[in-house]
């Protein structure tokens, strides 16, 4: 069992309040990403999940127990870091028996949850090396590993890939949510990446400012972003905003529209431009088209092999029941 | 880019590099010379370098008047308690302020170390006194307690060094592996610290050796260390070169030989952190 609740849960250094009052439930079983950029106060609210940090005002309760004053060992919960965080003096094998040590479990059941885990994660020819002699994602299998042995009733991930390579980090990502399928056990992830947010998450929770600005499933996110600020974050490339006549024109002080929801055309259309800079990844391309509408060119995505080149004359058409309206304060208008 | 470095360089820096620490170590070489000189030859002039008529009497002399064991035995105790004492007191302290600094740490650091600035002996007649009252002049205890106190600026400011290298993260995973302070300090802190904790210790030990000030002023007769007896054979009368030399020559040889054994070990410590 994981279900974790946060009550009105607060976080100041001093002064300065990182996190204020915050209200949110992650359930039993469910994979849940927290994303924003650096400096938003996701990992210090992973931080307080874990007990590495005291709240400084409000309660955290792990399968509706309070938790909010039990020190960290003694909160069920595992946490892999982000440098990994292995101990450099022992052994693969000692590493993820750690865990295990401190919780007095006898030796044969160490041994057995040990070669059980090394075999998940690839690991068992590696038990007695030392983490200096291993590679990043080597280590980083070692560090999930010593998170699984202790049966957590929660994974806290801490920006787990953002050291290790792109072709790596894919990986990863599928070995973990792989993972989760399989332990079927509540996990949090922290990530400044909404990639990994939208292939890994059941649940996203996006933060700025300590604030969250909306919590939901990927596709809810991508769909119907409640604000500007999500709109942006949320998609690769970044959803077009537009503002002025042609947003006005849709009752809008701004409007999105999502580069893969935009037609091209060579001929007609609702907007006239000059192809810009074009990004070809094989299956699609994206063109930065500059427009009449507005100084920022658009991104609009097209298929793999369109024959447009720099300086091209195109007609651009935004799908009508695709397009997002936000009113003066940024916030979506339906 | 590497800098070019010619071969004349090279063998000039070589000689000067040799030079300068012939001339460091040249005081050393000469006490251990004129140990093996008559009392003569030991003032002759000019003096003799190599070419005496070379004698163990005065070590004969040395061990005769004096007992060296009993002195060897008190540097020992002394040396040894004053650092296993002092890193006791340091460890948690340097824990403390590496892990969980607090608004005034740097300031206490540098409080601590201002000990230091203070000639020893302005604070001798307080401390006599004190170890009047206390019973403790001219007992081992005592000036193990002293000398402690004298070092343990530098041991918690090495160790605080030390600890500052250890990612803070390794803790933190530790403490969510389920690790009470003790263990977290025990399993995790200290084996990982093993490297700078040896070379501080050693250190210690050679300060502790060597220092004169408070075991001469604080010992007469049953707790006196080598360097008491360096110095009873230091006479404002007489012909005591050449077993002046021979006691220094039996006191500084124990230290000597350690510091040869770990010198790779206290270079590292004094360098630590210097480079990345």
């Amino acid at each position: 069992m994981g279900q974790i609740t946060l009550e009105k849960v607060t976080k100041a250094f001093g002064e300065v309040e990182v996190i204020p009052p915050l209200d949110l439930t992650i359930e039993d079983g469910e994979f849940a990403v927290f994303v924003g950029p650096s400096g938003c106060g996701k990992s210090t609210l992973l931080r307080l999940i874990a007990g590495l940090e005291d709240v400084t005002s409000g309660a955290i309760r792990i399968d509706g127990t309070d938790a909010t004053d039990v020190p960290p060992a003694k909160r069920g919960l595992a946490m892999v870091f982000q440098s990994y965080a292995l101990y450099p003096h022992m052994t693969v094998r000692k590493n993820i028996a750690f865990p295990m040590r401190m919780a007095g479990l006898s030796q044969d059941e160490q041994t057995r949850r040990i070669d059980q885990a090394a075999s998940v994660l690839n690991l068992t020819d590696y038990l007695d090396r030392r983490p200096g002699q291993l590679s990043g994602g080597q280590r980083q299998r070692v560090a999930i590993g010593r998170a699984i042995v202790r049966e957590p009733a929660a994974f806290l991930f801490d920006e787990p890939l953002s050291n290790l390579d792109a072709a790596l980090r894919v990986g990863m990502r599928l070995e973990i949510s792989e993972l989760h399928k399989r332990l079927a056990t509540t996990m949090i992830y922290v990530t400044h990446d909404q990639v990994e947010a939208m292939t890994m998450a059941d649940k996203i929770v996006v933060l700025r400012a300590g604030n969250i600005e909306q919590v939901g499933s990927p596709l809810d996110l991508y769909r119907t972003p409640r604000n500007l600020f999500v709109a942006g974050f949320i998609g690769s490339p970044r959803m077009n905003l537009i503002e002025g006549p042609e947003a006005a024109k849709h009752d809008a002080t701004t409007m999105g529209i999502r580069p893969e929801h935009i037609t091209v055309s060579t001929t007609e259309g609702a907007w006239k431009g000059t192809v810009g800079v074009s990004e070809h990844l094989g299956s699609d391309t994206f063109f930065h088209v500059q427009s009449s509408i507005q100084k920022e060119p658009i991104t609009v995505r097209a298929g793999g092999e369109v024959d447009l080149h720099y300086g091209d004359t195109v007609y651009l058409t935004p799908e009508a029941d695709k397009i997002h309206r936000f009113d003066q304060k940024g916030l979506r208008i339906e | 880019m590497a800098r070019a470095v010619t071969t004349q360089r090279k063998v000039t820096n070589t000689v000067i590099a040799w030079g300068v620490g012939l001339l460091i170590f040249f005081p050393i070489l000469w006490t251990i010379l004129t140990s093996f000189k008559t009392e003569a030859q030991a003032i002759s002039d000019p003096p003799l370098f190599l070419f005496f008529d070379w004698t163990l009497e005065n070590y004969a002399i040395v061990q005769e008047r004096s007992d060296y064991m009993r002195f060897l035995w008190n540097s020992v105790i002394i040396a040894g308690g004053s650092t296993v004492l002092g890193l006791v007191v340091a460890v948690p302290a340097a824990w403390s302020m590496a892990f969980v600094p607090s608004r005034r740490t740097k300031d206490v650091l540098l409080w601590m170390l201002s000990t230091k600035m203070l000639p020893a002996v302005g604070v001798l007649y307080p401390i006599y006194l004190i170890f009047i009252r206390l019973g403790l002049l001219d007992t081992r205890g005592g000036l193990v307690i002293v000398i402690m106190l004298i070092n343990l600026p530098i041991i918690v400011w090495m160790l605080y060094t030390y600890f500052r290298e250890i990612p803070g993260e390794i803790l933190e995973a530790a403490r969510m592996d389920g690790a009470g302070l003790r263990e977290e300090i025990l399993y995790v802190l200290t084996p990982m610290a093993v490297p700078g904790i040896a070379s501080t210790l050693l250190l210690n030990f050679i300060l502790a050796w060597n220092e004169a000030f408070w075991t001469l002023n604080l010992t007469a007769a049953t707790s006196a260390p080598l360097t008491a007896f360096i110095a009873s054979y230091s006479s404002p009368e007489g012909l005591f070169y050449a077993k002046l030399s021979a006691a220094s020559t039996m006191a500084i040889a124990p230290i000597l030989v350690l510091g040869w054994f770990s010198q790779k070990q206290l270079v590292r410590g004094l360098t630590f952190g210097a480079v990345k």
